[in-house]
């Protein structure tokens, strides 16, 4: 079955590439998928999105949800800025860029202790102590940074974020490097298959010894982690560290995960679906840019292919529970 | 069964009270090897109370519990698990997302290493050994990586047994194992007692079906408001009787 929903998400993302395709073709009889170009900046759009996606579904599946990825992101970008920046003039420009990676990301994993407490040891429900911690990071993030970007003068860390090998960026290289760890970890893992156990059913996997506090305290800290990488690559991107940096990408990284074939429910999804979710995101918004509709359009299309993903996973589920073993 | 092998599991004057209240006075019993013990009474008669004793969840007043003759104190369940005594709970305890090798292995997973170093699940391991525990209890699947999600009700009840068995259970405490289960996959679950019994492993049997009771046991204690109201075996009592000590008429 979650087979099945994996090969949805990337059957849809074919067909949308299709769809794209003929549009550009009719429209100005020039190709959208072929073009370099375009597979690049669509790589390079789908990096923090997808990096926020890949620690959403962990918690997804244990039956969580993180809503403070964005800001996390947003307050590692903006550490990320402030220690290259001061950084730079005593330790050079590599380990400057290296100094300021280890900080942003071990910075971004104080709120994701929190997190992890909050819920493990407190029992507040996911949806509200990461709601509170996406306040908390904002506003830590946004007076970090003074209210305004921070400009990054470290010519390596400019790079990093836009420099290319065989003209795929280095940033997308390091991003498909993380997700394949992680698909890894989640999929060949002790702690993955714990995280699907606590999922379906918290109490089994009490009963079956596993350690419920500790697990969900290093889930949520492994979410944030990846948050902190996503926010460092927006700043090697940019040149600057942003608070809002991950504003927009607070919901994309849940519909990422949704459309990927993953349940709200906890207990089912996978990274490679993700991935596929991530990028369906990616190319709607790129590809209605570049068929030159209207922004806005975004948003209604993104809304609308979340919501018929999870009523084609419902009618699946639906179609699959009446099924029984011989 | 065999009358003179010796008790695995050894209950002496076992109680627990909370507070004022006596949820279990002064509760003996034994299990031989190969025996099923059936467990009968109202509710609050104090079964579930004598599971929890038994399986490390509480912590009994006065009284000695003695596995294959050592006393023995559990402050946990899984000191109990882990000394063989596997409790099979009504609702299951399985994750349905999950296949049945990684149901029996869950929280105890086997690991090798793919290209030489880097751990992995041991899923073929996992497989395997499901395969054959299942084979135990006569119980054949084809598609071992199918969720537990995808069983009928005896299936799944046949997962949470396979576990027990293959972490070596000497004593299996089913609270309740034939409720809500259709008719042939109560026969089903019955079955796999009997294949419980014939291993050498001692049941301890809960069930307000007295026809079940009758099926399986070879003795039965019944329980009425924390006293022993009375201990059989099977083969020298009736329906009428056990309802008799239950109701205390």
């Amino acid at each position: 079955m979650q087979r099945i929903a994996d090969l949805r998400a990337w059957l849809f993302l074919a067909a949308l590439i299709a769809a794209f395709e003929a549009w550009a073709r009719l429209e100005f009889g020039g190709t959208f998928i072929l073009n370099p170009f375009n597979l690049q900046s669509i790589a390079v759009f789908a990096v923090a999105p997808l990096l926020l996606a890949t620690g959403q579904t962990f918690v997804i599946i244990s039956g969580g949800i993180d809503l403070s990825l964005g800001f996390i992101m947003g307050l590692a970008a903006v550490i990320a800025a402030h220690v290259i920046n001061a950084a730079t003039a005593s330790m050079g420009l590599p380990m400057a860029v290296l100094l300021g990676f280890l900080a942003a990301v071990l910075v971004a994993c104080v709120p994701g202790i929190i997190n992890g407490l909050l819920v493990s040891r407190l029992r507040v429900p996911p949806f509200i102590g990461t709601l509170g911690m996406f306040g908390v990071a904002r506003g830590v993030a946004f007076l970090l940074a003074g209210g305004t970007t921070v400009p990054v003068t470290n010519s390596f860390f400019a790079f990093i974020g836009n420099g290319r090998i065989f003209s795929v960026p280095y940033i997308v290289i390091i991003t498909i490097i993380f997700v394949l760890i992680m698909h890894y970890v989640l999929s060949q893992t002790k702690f993955g298959q714990h995280n699907y156990a606590i999922g379906a059913n918290v109490q089994a996997a009490r009963r079956a010894g596993i350690d419920i506090k500790s697990h969900l305290l290093r889930l949520y800290i492994l979410s944030a982690a990846c948050a902190g990488l996503a926010g460092v690559l927006y700043s090697a991107r940019f040149n600057a560290g942003a608070a809002q940096a991950g504003e927009p990408l607070l919901l994309d990284c849940v519909a990422a995960v949704v459309i990927g074939g993953a349940s709200l429910f906890g207990g089912s999804g996978t990274i490679f679906g993700t991935v596929a979710g991530a990028l369906v995101i990616a190319v709607i918004q790129y590809g209605l840019v570049f068929v030159n509709v209207e922004p806005f359009w975004q948003f209604i299309s993104v809304g609308v292919v979340i919501i018929i993903s999870v009523l084609i996973d419902q009618a699946q589920r639906r179609f699959s529970g009446g099924r029984q073993d011989e | 069964m065999n009358e003179l092998a010796a008790p695995i599991l050894e209950v002496n004057n076992l109680s627990k009270h909370f507070g004022a209240i006596r949820a279990l006075s002064d509760f003996s019993m034994e299990v031989r090897p190969g025996e099923v013990v059936a467990l009968a009474g109202d509710n609050g008669a104090g079964k579930s109370t004598l599971i929890k004793a038994l399986s490390g969840v509480y912590r009994p007043t006065a009284g000695e519990i003695r596995l294959r003759g050592e006393p023995v104190v559990f402050s946990t369940p899984q000191e109990a698990r882990d000394k063989g005594i596997e409790t099979i709970y009504q609702d299951l305890a399985l994750a349905d997302n999950l296949s049945i090798g990684a149901n029996i292995f869950l929280g105890r997973e086997p690991m090798r290493k793919a290209f030489g170093f880097l751990p992995v699940l041991d899923r073929r391991k996992m497989a395997e050994a499901a395969r054959q525990t299942m084979a135990l209890l006569d119980f054949h699947v084809s598609r071992m990586e199918t969720p537990v999600s995808n069983f009928s009700g005896g299936q799944r009840q046949a997962v949470a047994i396979g576990r027990a068995v293959y972490w070596n259970a000497q004593i299996l405490i089913m609270d309740e194992p034939t409720a809500a289960l259709g008719v042939p996959e109560q026969r089903k679950v019955l079955s796999l007692i009997r294949q419980l019994k014939e291993q050498g492993r001692g049941v301890i049997f809960i069930s307000h079906n007295l026809q079940d009771i009758f099926a399986v046991s070879d003795r039965i204690i019944v329980l009425r408001r924390g006293n022993t109201a009375g201990k059989r075996a099977i083969s020298e009592t009736s329906h009428d009787e056990v309802v008799k000590l239950m109701v205390g008429g």
